[in-house]
């Protein structure tokens, strides 16, 4: 973080070369290109069915592309076309250097086993075979995301939206990866809960250094927590540049609606 | 000398699609320098684009065409077509900006607001709050304020909250939009020092100030917007 320099002349962590998705005649996404860095947070918006979910799934090669390819640099320094790699290589690069924050926690989390568990199962996942060490780190994740470590026997169904989301977080978060994807992470929830949830995020992507893609249609969310932004309209980018850019000097008509709608606070 | 900002012959127009495409021109033919050191102080009225001009230095508005060159780091860069990680870059280690109003993280206690920069900077946490602890006492925010957050502060001491913050870093550039706005005389007194003191490390200031006697006391060149009016 500290190392400017260093960031200046990196290479890039994550890569999207002309993706393109169709659905028979239907086109959800269409020629998407951009590069991320460590520690940059970019984020996609657009209405319900502009694409941006759609690419989330082909960046985090959940989901074939009908064109172009995403290479990711790999630990070892070696970009990797997801394409190439195998079932095995790409769900461990999923539970160790990547993470997915889905909005409904009930997807990303185990419901029925402990929070304990459901953080330790990431960290059994690398190998880690202490109990003890493996009950410490998950306490201590619990503690990092404000869940009372009280609690750490509860399985996440006794829990509130705000908690479990918290939960989820966590579960991502216990095996450092260094590329995060979130798909509308504060969607559904309270905007009291969603205003903590936001300030969590943004504390620990800067502590972490974290890369993360953010999906979201909510523009505030998109302010406080990410330095670039790509707005998609009709499984096309219309516009992309840094957050207080676009968002104070927005361009493009479509932008300009987005922006002018939000209601002031 | 060599200049800290250098800008040539900038552009700004809006083009408002909701308003039917109606062109709003902004400014054309911005062209000064600022050098290390010096405090330029915008003049015009209302509506003549200072704060335009202040955000297009800083990156935050688009130029049309022109030139807003920035010594970064012992080179020249060109805001109007930097990337948007060379811009933050800029943002982080040479360009400093003093918004009008707070915007206020929900929840992070003022003393974290302002020590922010610097942590961010490398600086170890407790070093960087001695050192906001420092401005926000020079700035009349009490110790008992320190630790909660600045959303429930009144109008003024949220500026000063805010312009602790933007005068912790030991950046090159600093840019004041309003910087003593709603802040009684003691603390504008206090505002003025603290320019006064990045004068002499060198710093290059842009500042928009309406009040006249500020202007006086802290401008050693003025630079009349007015003639960067765009034709409408």
């Amino acid at each position: 973080m500290a190392d400017l320099d260093m960031l200046d002349n990196d290479e890039p962590l994550l890569v999207a070369n002309s993706l393109s998705k169709s659905y028979g005649r239907i086109a959800a996404c269409r020629d998407v290109s951009f590069s991320l860095y460590s520690g940059e947070v970019l984020a996609i918006v657009g209405e319900s069915g502009s694409g941006k979910s759609t690419l989330l799934q082909l960046l985090s090669g959940q989901l074939a592309p009908s064109g172009g390819h995403v290479s990711y640099r790999m630990r070892d320094g070696v970009s990797r076309d997801l394409a190439t790699l195998g079932e095995a290589e790409r769900r461990f690069l999923f539970r160790t250097d990547w993470g997915f924050v889905h909005q409904d926690p009930a997807q990303g989390l185990r419901m029925a086993v402990s929070a304990g568990a459901n953080v330790g199962e990431r960290l059994m996942a690398v190998g880690w075979n202490h109990y003890g060490r493996i009950r410490d780190t998950a306490s201590d994740w619990l503690t990092r995301v404000e869940i009372d470590v009280a609690r750490i026997d509860d399985a996440p169904r006794t829990y509130s939206g705000g908690m479990r989301q918290r939960l989820q977080i966590a579960r991502n978060l216990v095996t450092e990866p260094r590329l995060v994807f979130m798909d509308e992470p504060t969607g559904g929830l309270d905007v009291s809960v969603q205003a903590r949830l936001l300030d969590l995020l943004r504390s620990l992507v800067a502590e972490l250094h974290l890369a993360v893609v953010i999906v979201t249609h909510d523009l505030a969310v998109a302010r406080l927590l990410s330095h670039r932004v790509m707005v998609m309209k009709g499984g096309r980018v219309i516009e992309t540049g840094l957050t207080d850019q676009v968002l104070d000097d927005p361009r493009e008509p479509y932008t300009q609606l987005l922006v002018s709608s939000i209601l002031p606070p | 000398m060599t200049a800290m900002i250098d800008i040539t012959d900038a552009k700004k127009t809006f083009t408002m699609h909701l308003q039917g495409g109606i062109e709003l021109p902004v400014v054309r033919g911005v062209t000064f320098q600022v050098n290390p050191g010096e405090c330029v102080v915008l003049s015009g009225p209302s509506g003549a684009g200072k704060s335009s001009i202040l955000k297009m230095i800083f990156g935050n508005y688009r130029c049309d065409s022109g030139r807003i060159g920035i010594r970064h780091r012992g080179a020249l860069i060109d805001l109007a077509t930097a990337e948007p990680r060379q811009v933050l870059n800029v943002r982080r280690a040479t360009i400093g900006y003093v918004s009008q109003f707070l915007r206020a993280v929900p929840r992070v206690a003022t003393i974290d607001v302002v020590a922010e920069p610097l942590i961010v900077n490398g600086m170890a946490r407790a070093e960087a709050q001695q050192r906001a602890g420092n401005l926000l006492h020079r700035l009349n925010i009490p110790e008992r304020l320190w630790q909660l957050p600045p959303a429930t502060f009144s109008g003024g001491e949220q500026q000063r909250v805010n312009i602790a913050r933007g005068f912790i870093s030991d950046l090159p550039i600093l840019l004041l939009d309003e910087p003593t706005a709603s802040l009684d005389a003691a603390n504008r007194a206090v505002v003025v020092e603290l320019i006064a003191e990045k004068k002499r490390q060198g710093v290059a200031m842009v500042a928009i100030v309406h009040d006249d006697e500020i202007r006086h006391l802290i401008a050693d060149r003025i630079v009349d917007v007015t003639s960067f009016a765009a034709a409408a």
